[in-house]
Parts: structure tokens; sequence; C-alpha cells
């Protein structure tokens, strides 16, 4: 029970992530971008990539952490691999998405499915089809609580500060959204493009940092979902479909929204293996989706459009 | 002779296949290039029409006649649009994108693991091919087969060349350019919207069952979002909402796609092979980005807004 709980938290924190960054995405940029799962791909693999780099340079970059099954390579690789992605997403509206805009936002969505099958194949190509981890170390889940109460509960390391540190990455981005001139810039574009324009906000500047802020955040949800679960070239394919649902069941544009949509959409995926098996998890997203379209189409927390 | 043969083999199936993407592709277009309905799961459609066939015409399903697995096919994956576009087509526009995504996901899955059913990742073997008790499996069959898929892609460009231009088309031309001024003159968007929706799918639906019944087999891996990617290139490529420039779209990608398969096959070592088929879809992903930056109206089309006349 409890233990159903946790899993769907943990699932839930990848989808959050990189459903918030797809959020800002769709709200500012005005549409819906089929590639951004792909991000969370690359971001992940940029990621491996450089560990793996320093771990040949040097083993000392390796070794676990604390209690954690990673070393201070990852850490790193972390934080390079969120520029580059961000760079990447920068990169893919200067060359497309820009270049489109003016064509509409639906031609931009099938710009973007193309992106994404791109993108995906590219990183098929690249790395080959073999899942891959970014620690061979085997971590000891710590019992929280023993198995006689509920079935008991059971983390590792690992999973409790991917969770830690998403709480602590979208409080973050809600400070800068709602304190710095940036971030109040981005959000009066949300609202209001038009107005904002008037009121001397550059549209180009704004659209570039939620390129970069929604790449960002994909590569750090990517990173995590190589931690807790496996790299695979197709993982953004897969992820796509719950992300969507989370932007949706959250409202579109809502910080909150979409961490708890995603938190949400984590929890009916880990209730639909616990009942219907792993099989199905990917048609609970589907499900949540269908649902509140028919019941509350703007979302949880959605401004009506 | 022999040289002649394997030629003619080759370009028959190259063209059945054409073919059915060309049935698919014009109910792509009758959705998108007419009613501005975006369609992310073209693939779930088509899957869904073969599916259906195969399991009622095939001697483990329940040996049906193949014209009636057709029939069945055409109106299952109409089903499925109705479903779908019931719930999302009242909603922002990119609901439908985001929810067909979805469709198709689900569809893929329930294919992938539902194996009493579906027979999992091996799929359905043995699927009939009609007429092969008198016409044998040799050239003579592929070319009755792709007589009866052109005779089908003609009856189907006629109907919709005729849908298209009757009041009904207009209205959902209409509807596509300008919405709210259709609406005041009473026309229900959400109405027609919602019929050109269902008679796309019912095209895909079609061209699933017409695919399965060539092939033999199906298997989920058959209907990745790669082939909604192809459908959508073909559409992009030979131009929207103009029926002929979709089936001429169908042709010219097909056979890009086709010869960079062979040549990447011809040239790359047998190794590599796996990693040579994912650089072929990042080229039709640079062509279909290139056209739609370079000629976003497309190759053959030379109006979008008006369409045949």
């Amino acid at each position: 029970m409890f233990q159903i709980i946790a899993d769907g938290l943990m699932i839930g924190s990848v989808i959050s992530l990189g459903a918030i960054g797809l959020s800002l995405t769709m709200s500012i940029v005005r549409f819906s971008n089929f590639s951004h799962g792909e991000l969370l791909a690359w971001g992940a693999y940029l990621a491996l990539v450089v560990s793996s780099g320093l771990t040949a340079m040097n083993d000392v970059w390796a070794t676990p952490v604390g209690p954690f099954s990673f070393g201070w390579g990852l850490v790193l690789a972390m934080v390079l691999s969120a520029a580059l992605t961000a760079l990447l997403a920068l990169l893919l509206d200067t060359i497309l998405f820009k270049r489109l805009r003016k064509q509409g936002a639906i031609t931009l969505v099938i710009a973007s499915f193309g992106a994404a099958l791109v993108l995906r194949n590219i990183l098929l190509f690249w790395q080959g089809g073999v899942p891959q981890y970014f620690s061979e170390n085997l971590q000891i889940a710590i019992p929280l609580l023993p198995r006689g109460v509920w079935g008991g509960l059971r983390f590792t390391p690992d999973q409790l500060l991917v969770l830690a540190l998403t709480l602590a990455a979208v409080t973050g981005l809600h400070l800068f959204l709602r304190y710095s001139v940036l971030g109040r810039s981005m959000r009066a574009t949300a609202i209001n493009p038009a107005l904002a324009q008037v009121s001397g906000i550059d549209p180009e500047k704004v659209l570039r940092a939620t390129w970069l802020i929604g790449g960002g955040l994909a590569a750090v949800a990517g990173v995590f979902a190589g931690i807790t679960v496996q790299l695979r070239p197709t993982m953004g394919e897969e992820l796509l479909l719950p992300l969507f649902a989370a932007v949706i069941l959250g409202g579109i544009g809502s910080l909150w929204g979409s961490l708890l949509g995603g938190l949400l959409i984590g929890l009916a995926e880990s209730v639909s293996v616990a009942t219907l098996g792993a099989e199905y998890r990917t048609a609970a997203a589907f499900i949540v989706l269908i649902s509140i379209s028919l019941v509350k189409p703007n979302g949880l927390f959605g401004e009506k459009s | 002779m022999q040289l002649l043969l394997g030629w003619l083999s080759y370009a028959s199936f190259f063209l059945v296949f054409a073919t059915v993407f060309a049935i698919i592709a014009l109910g792509l277009n009758l959705q998108w290039g007419y009613t501005g309905l975006f369609n992310v799961g073209v693939a779930g459609f088509v899957a869904v029409g073969a599916y259906t066939s195969a399991l009622l015409t095939s001697p483990k399903g329940f040996g049906w006649p193949v014209a009636v697995g057709l029939l069945a096919a055409t109106i299952s994956s109409g089903l499925v649009g109705l479903l779908v576009g019931a719930i999302v087509l009242r909603l922002r526009r990119d609901y439908l994108a985001i929810t067909t995504f979805g469709i198709a996901v689900t569809i893929q899955t329930v294919a992938n693991n539902a194996k009493p059913l579906t027979g999992g990742p091996f799929g359905v073997q043995f699927i009939p091919r009609p007429m092969q008790a008198w016409l044998g499996t040799g050239l003579v069959w592929t070319f009755a087969y792709l007589a009866l898929a052109l005779a089908l892609l003609g009856v189907v460009y006629v109907a919709l060349g005729k849908l298209v231009n009757s009041p009904w088309g207009r209205v959902l031309r209409a509807i596509r350019e300008d919405e709210v001024t259709a609406s005041s003159v009473g026309k229900r968007a959400f109405l027609f919207r919602l019929q050109s929706f269902v008679i796309g799918a019912l095209l895909m639906g079609l061209g699933g069952a017409l695919y399965a019944h060539f092939i033999g087999f199906i298997a989920p891996e058959n209907f990745l979002p790669i082939l909604t990617f192809q459908v959508w290139a073909m559409l992009i490529v030979g131009g929207t909402g103009n029926n002929l420039a979709a089936i001429l779209g169908a042709f010219v990608v097909w056979g890009f796609w086709t010869v960079s398969g062979g040549v990447m096959r011809g040239w790359i070592p047998q190794s590599e092979q796996a990693r040579a088929a994912a650089l072929q879809v990042v080229l039709i992903g640079v062509l279909i980005a290139t056209t739609l930056i370079l000629r976003p109206r497309g190759l053959f089309s030379r109006s979008v807004s008006r369409g045949p006349s």
C-alpha cells in the first residue's frame, strides 16, 4: 500500500520535472512540443557520456558519495548535461521552430513530431539500443516501515534524493517566476503576449529563456529517470504520453499543477502496475488524459483558454 | 527474362505498398488538409483495421471471407475515430494531437500485450490472401492484388472528390478557415469535424486491412510512430488540401524511403544494419522539415486554401 504510493511518487517526480518544462513551452511558445521527451533522453545520455568520460580519466569520480550509488562525476555530468540540453533546445528552436512560427501552432506540432523522430534515431544510431546504467553499484533499500505494516515501505537513498531535488527545483523555479524580472516577463507573455510586448518585454528573450529552462529541467528529469530506472534511447518516447497527461491534468502553464499532475500520473502508473501488471502502465496515463478531457479540460489549475 | 521477372515483382510490390499508403494519406488529407484536424495517431487507426481484418479472416480466428474483413476493418477504425473525436474535438486544437498520439501508444501497448487476442509481439500469422486459390502465389497474384488496391484507391479518390466539392465539403473548408463565421450561419462545427475525422479514420482502417492481406502477417512493430510520420511526410511533401497531390506524395515519399533503404542496405555492412535503419528515419525527418521550411505547400499543390475545384 505505502510502497505503491512511494513508487508512484518516484515515477511521478521524473514526470513532474519533465512536465514543468513542457508546460512552460506550451504556455509561452504556444504549441504542443512532441520533441520534449527526446530532450529528457538526450539529457540522460549526455550526462552518461560526460560521467563515463570523467570515470575513464580518474576512478575517483565514480567513488560513491555518501549512501548514494553514484560519485561526484555524475553530479558534475548532470550540471553539464543540463547546460548542453538547454542549448540543444535553443538550437532546435533556432534552426526549426523559429522559422515555422508564422505558419501557426499546428505546423510547429508537425515539425516537433519530426524533430522527435530525428533526435531519437540519432541517439539510437549513436548509443545503440541496449539499456545502460549510470552506475553498476547495487543499492540496498532502506526499510522505513517494517514489512508487517501495510506491506512495508522501502526507499533507496537515490530515490529519496531524487524526490528532494525535484521539490527543490520546483521551489526554485517558483521563486524565479514570481520574483525575478525575467520570470515575471515570462508569466506576462504566457498570459497576454501582445500586452507583454507593448509593455516593452522582448518576446525573443522570453522565448529563449523558456527553451533554456525547459531543456535544463528536461535533462535533470532524464538523469533522474536514468538513476532510478535505466537509460534507453526510447525513454523519451515512452515518457512523452505521461508528460502530456501531467501537463493537461495540472492545467497548461501552471507550475504547481504540473508538479501535482506529474505525481498523480506517477501514482496512477504505480497503481496500474500493482493491479494490472507492468505492461499496461502507459495506458494508465492515457486513461487519466481522456478522463480529464471529459471532466475538466482545462486541468486542475488551468486558466480558461 | 529472369531479370525482367525480378524487376516486375519488385515494382509490383512497391506499387502495392504505395497504393495502400495513398489510401491512408487520403484519409489524413480529409482530416488535416480539408478540416484542419491534427491526427498524430495514424499508425493506431491503421493497426485497428489491420488487426480487425486479420483476426476475423485468419483460420485461427473466425475464417470469414476477406471482403467481410475489409469492411469490418474499415468500420472498426471508424468507431475508434468516433470515440476519440467525440471526446476531444470540442477542445483546444492540440488536445486532438495529444489524444491521438495517446491512442496510438495505447493500441500499440494492447497489441503487444493482449496475447490471446493479438498474438503479442509475434502478431497474427497466416492472414489469408484473397483469390490465392485461383491465382497462385506468384507474380499474377501480386498484379491482381495491385489491381484491387488501385481500384479501391480510384473509388476512394472519386468519392472524396465528390464529397469535398459538395456543400458538405465547402462547409468543412469554411470551418477550417473561419469557424466563427461558419457557425454564425448555422453550421455546427463540431459535428462536421467529427464526420470528417471518422471518414478519415475509416480510410486508415481500410488501408491497414489491405496491408495485412497483402503481407499475410502483422506484428505490433509494423505500426510504430514511424508509420504515422511517413504518412505525414507523404501529405506534406505532396501538398495538403489536394487529393491528387496527396496520392503523388505517397508515391514519391515511399519511393524515397525504398531507394534510401536499398542504398543503405547495399553500402552498410550487415552488422550495422540496425543503426542504418535509424539513419534512414533521420533522413526522412530532414526531408519533412526542409519541405516545411522551403515549400510549405508541398511539391504538387498550387494552392492550399482553394483545393481542387
